[in-house]
């Protein structure tokens, strides 16, 4: 019936036109003293079809007519819907009766955007939980032993302090964040990754190459991003304990409390000591340090979705002591004396951070974000008669706003960094110490098609009183010419201030005097470090077997227009100056995972690194590098029952080619190196019963092969004589070591 | 007195009506399945100018957005839509676009879940 009035209706406005191939006229609203008044917004289409218009402002409308539609609706909300039978293209004049009944309109809930790894341009590997506890101790130096992008090294025959690399270089050529703040840097470059306990650890995002422009101009081979557990989504209590055969007790604790439906506060301690002497390898020096670390965070986190206000609030204290040397060593009677060797590594850290962000309620792509940092760093040690002791204060800060340009594939991030770095730094008797401040500007574009390319390409200006005026520029950009595939390639530029003492402090324990080449530069004599850094990688994804796998390609390339060389060649000295000639570094790296067997997943690496530098001695491989490397991992899970019970098996292998020594040539014969170490390989193993989502329990082995270097300390027997060295080092100290441990959460 | 101020609310609320907003909020339903669908309608969305941000919820159907009112409407995004094979409640794509769609996204056969894997 309504129809047929709306046919008539229509017939009776209607103009015929017959040279027209459109429908055009005008939405009125209803009423009764037939007023024309227009109705803006109306849908007017076509039943049926892809072709629709809106009326404007004024009411009016124009719609294509073709023959195969006859039915046109005409909607708005609020008002009832009418179809009317159009057999000509002509001009309507239509009027919609309100209706009582609104449409009903479900706004849903926004969900947060997860972060598609994917499509990003950047070569970014997220190491997430479950990852993590396949490395069941202890901190975060140790938590890339399952990932093939890092690799894990030993810094030293008596800290027991794993160092890593990425791309052929050690971490401090990598920018090291916690949630986006530069965290292990400076004074705690050596020791800083075992600073942070692995239980604190939420997720680890590795981006190789050159980075983003963002957090820095210090990033050069990568930057690894912590993400700690968040008050929040924690569990409202977490204990973990672990114990090994070498006499290493850690445990681990998480309050979380829930404040306000808003607020939210966490406290978490972490404790772990060795006060068990090992000497397994009877050198008469400790395998493993003396250790006592005590390490408290407390957290904030505001969350307000209504307003937009997100905040963290942080606050960490850190008291580190280790004691290493002879195992005869009594600090308290023999430091400084010749009795016996020994030394002592005494860290206090305290660490505070905010970061405030707030999200445009009506504009969800529009956002301004501001973190800041204070921490001071002490360390007071001694390595024999050397002492070293530095306090490192240091002053971030970073605005950051993020908006569009049209749409969201086309976004950009802009802001302005602060930062202030003051140390006073003890060699002996001799001070170094230094100021160092800076501001910058950075502006990062991104685009994404959402499918093919995306792209991210980022500048910043930044004015530094020790490293100058400079411009770090850094590009990433993505392509998937097929299916499952993503090719990506990248370059940029990298500076930073190298901290020779704190960086290498395993020289220090050595009989080695300590050489700066003075070139006037401005710090320590020398000049900052500047490199670009270049790189491709090629990623697809497959199906074998109808299980899902990946395999990638990889290889990148570093270029140092100017490098801070640490030169030990020469076995009574080390020596650091600036580059005089060429140093790079590349690297090569196949990927392959695959789920072989349901739960059961194979992830295989092999790694060829190509490191060279000139040294006094001419261009040589980086010593204490293996160019070929091995890895593979199998992981197994057991179906998982209703409250979480499961098994879970992990395995892993590391395989290093040969490594250069460092030349000690001029050593009398007992003390000759030789030019290579051999390869070796070592395996790590662990079970984990889960009895249920509150309750698990594990059980693992490292260096199951029992492979050790066994003169890891060069003249042991005379460690105030002219040949003592503990920093070559290439391989494990201690021998096949056991441990066990358990988490419980509420 | 009275009629003044409705007079006065009369025009104001016809002003606002009749503005067209920067960034307006709109909200309709596009049929569609799984993760795929997902990137497909975003990007179409995306595709039309004066849309700055789309987000297609998969359980719920919804797609929310963000346009500038002065430079589209609903009715060509949803044109736009139709186009890659995704219907809305008013067009609705044509047969050949909807068989251009990815076998897992076939809406209309009515008996594929909603999923977030594909």
């Amino acid at each position: 019936m309504k129809l047929y009035i709306a046919i008539i209706l229509t017939l009776l406005f209607s103009v015929p036109m017959l040279s027209q191939d459109k429908v055009d006229g005008m939405v009125m609203e209803a009423n009764s003293v037939g007023k024309h008044i227009g109705l803006s917004g109306a849908n007017v289409y076509w039943m049926n079809s892809q072709i629709g218009t809106v009326t404007n402002e004024e009411g009016l409308f124009a719609i294509p007519y073709s023959k195969e539609y006859r039915k046109l609706i005409i909607s708005f909300v609020g008002f009832e819907s009418d179809t009317l039978t159009i057999n000509e293209p002509k001009t309507i004049h239509h009027s919609l009766q309100p209706s009582n009944e609104l449409d009903e309109v479900v706004v849903a809930q926004k969900k947060e955007a997860v972060k598609k790894a994917y499509f990003s341009a950047q070569n970014v590997i997220t190491v997430n939980s479950a990852e993590l506890l396949k490395a069941a101790c202890c901190n975060l130096s140790e938590s890339f032993e399952t990932n093939p992008a890092i690799d894990v090294n030993f810094s030293d025959a008596l800290t027991g302090t794993k160092q890593i690399q990425m791309l052929g270089l050690t971490s401090p050529y990598l920018l090291i964040t916690q949630e986006n703040i530069p965290m292990v840097r400076g004074a705690s470059q050596a020791f800083g990754l075992t600073f942070t306990p692995g239980t604190w650890v939420e997720s680890i995002q590795i981006t190789k190459g050159a980075g983003s422009v963002v957090n820095g101009y210090e990033s050069i081979s990568g930057q690894i991003n912590t993400e700690l557990v968040k008050p929040l989504t924690d569990k409202s209590l977490f204990v973990n304990g672990y114990a090994n055969r070498n006499g290493r007790l850690e445990l681990n604790t998480h309050f979380n409390r829930k404040l306000t439906d808003k607020l939210s506060m966490g406290f978490y301690i972490h404790g772990n000591r060795r006060d068990a002497k090992e000497d397994r390898n009877d050198d008469g020096f400790l395998d493993a340090p003396l250790a006592n670390q005590l390490n408290v965070m407390n957290r904030w986190q505001y969350q307000n979705p209504e307003t937009g206000w997100v905040s963290f609030i942080n606050f960490r204290f850190l008291n580190d002591e280790k004691q290493v040397g002879q195992v005869n060593f009594n600090p308290e009677k023999d430091r400084f004396t010749t009795n016996s060797w020994g030394s002592e590594i005494n860290t206090r850290r305290f660490d505070s951070s905010i970061k405030l962000g707030y999200v445009f309620p009506e504009l969800p792509f529009q956002s301004v974000g501001f973190q800041a940092s204070y921490s001071k760093h002490k360390q007071d040690s001694y390595y024999g008669f050397r002492a070293y002791d530095i306090e490192h204060e240091s002053m971030y800060s970073n605005l950051i706003f993020n908006s569009i340009i049209g749409n969201t594939r086309s976004k950009f991030k802009t802001g302005i960094t602060l930062a202030y770095d003051g140390y006073e730094e003890v060699v002996n008797t001799q001070d170094f110490d230094r100021k160092d401040n800076s501001i910058g500007a950075f502006f990062e574009y991104s685009y994404e098609d959402l499918e093919k390319i995306s792209l991210t390409a980022g500048v910043r200006v930044d004015t530094h009183n020790r490293l100058g005026t400079f411009i770090t520029p850094r590009l990433h950009v993505r392509y998937t010419p097929w299916e499952k595939a993503s090719l990506r390639g990248s370059f940029g530029r990298g500076k930073r201030a190298a901290n020779i003492f704190a960086e290498n402090q395993q020289l220090f324990a050595s009989s080695r005097s300590i050489q700066i080449v003075d070139a006037g530069g401005s710090i320590y004599g020398l000049d900052p470090e500047d490199a670009w850094n270049y790189g491709v990688s090629f990623l697809q994804g497959f199906t074998f077997l109808e299980r899902p796998g990946n395999i990638t390609f990889d290889f990148y390339r570093t270029d140092f227009r100017n490098q801070v060389v640490v030169d030990w060649e020469n076995p009574r000295a080390v020596f650091f100056f600036n580059l005089e000639g060429k140093s790079f570094a590349n690297s090569f790296q196949i990927e392959l995972n695959h789920e072989i067997l349901n739960n059961l997943e194979f992830r295989t690496a092999y790694k060829y690194y190509n490191v060279k530098t000139d040294y006094r001695s001419g261009s040589l491989q980086k010593p204490l590098l293996a160019p070929h490397r091995f890895f593979a991992n199998l992981g197994y899970e057991t179906e998982s029952k209703e409250n979480g019970a499961q098994w879970r098996f992990d395995y892993t292998l590391h395989t290093l080619g040969e490594q250069r020594l460092p030349n000690t040539d001029v050593n009398p014969p007992e003390f000759r190196l030789g030019e290579f170490t051999k390869g070796y390989s070592l395996m790590n193993a662990q079970v984990t019963k889960v009895f249920s989502k509150a309750f698990e329990v594990y059980v693992g082995g490292e260096n199951l092969t029992n492979f050790r270097q066994m003169n890891p300390v060069l003249s042991a027997d005379d460690p105030f004589g002219a040949n003592f060295d503990t920093s070559i080092v290439y391989a494990p100290i201690m021998g096949r070591m056991f441990y066990g441990g358990f988490r419980f959460s509420l | 007195m009275k009629k003044i101020i409705f007079g006065i609310l009369v025009l104001f609320c016809s002003a606002a009506l009749v503005a067209q907003e920067k960034n307006k909020k709109i909200a309709f339903e596009v049929d569609g399945v799984c993760e795929m669908c997902k990137i497909r309608i975003e990007k179409a969305a995306l595709g039309v100018p004066g849309v700055k941000y789309a987000l297609w919820d998969i359980p719920s159907h919804q797609l929310s957005l963000i346009v500038d009112e002065r430079k589209t409407n609903p009715m060509k995004i949803k044109s736009a839509l139709v186009a890659v094979g995704h219907d809305t409640k008013e067009l609705k794509a044509s047969q050949e676009a909807y068989d251009s769609v990815h076998p897992c996204c076939k809406y209309r056969d009515g008996d594929l879940e909603d999923s977030e894997h594909h």
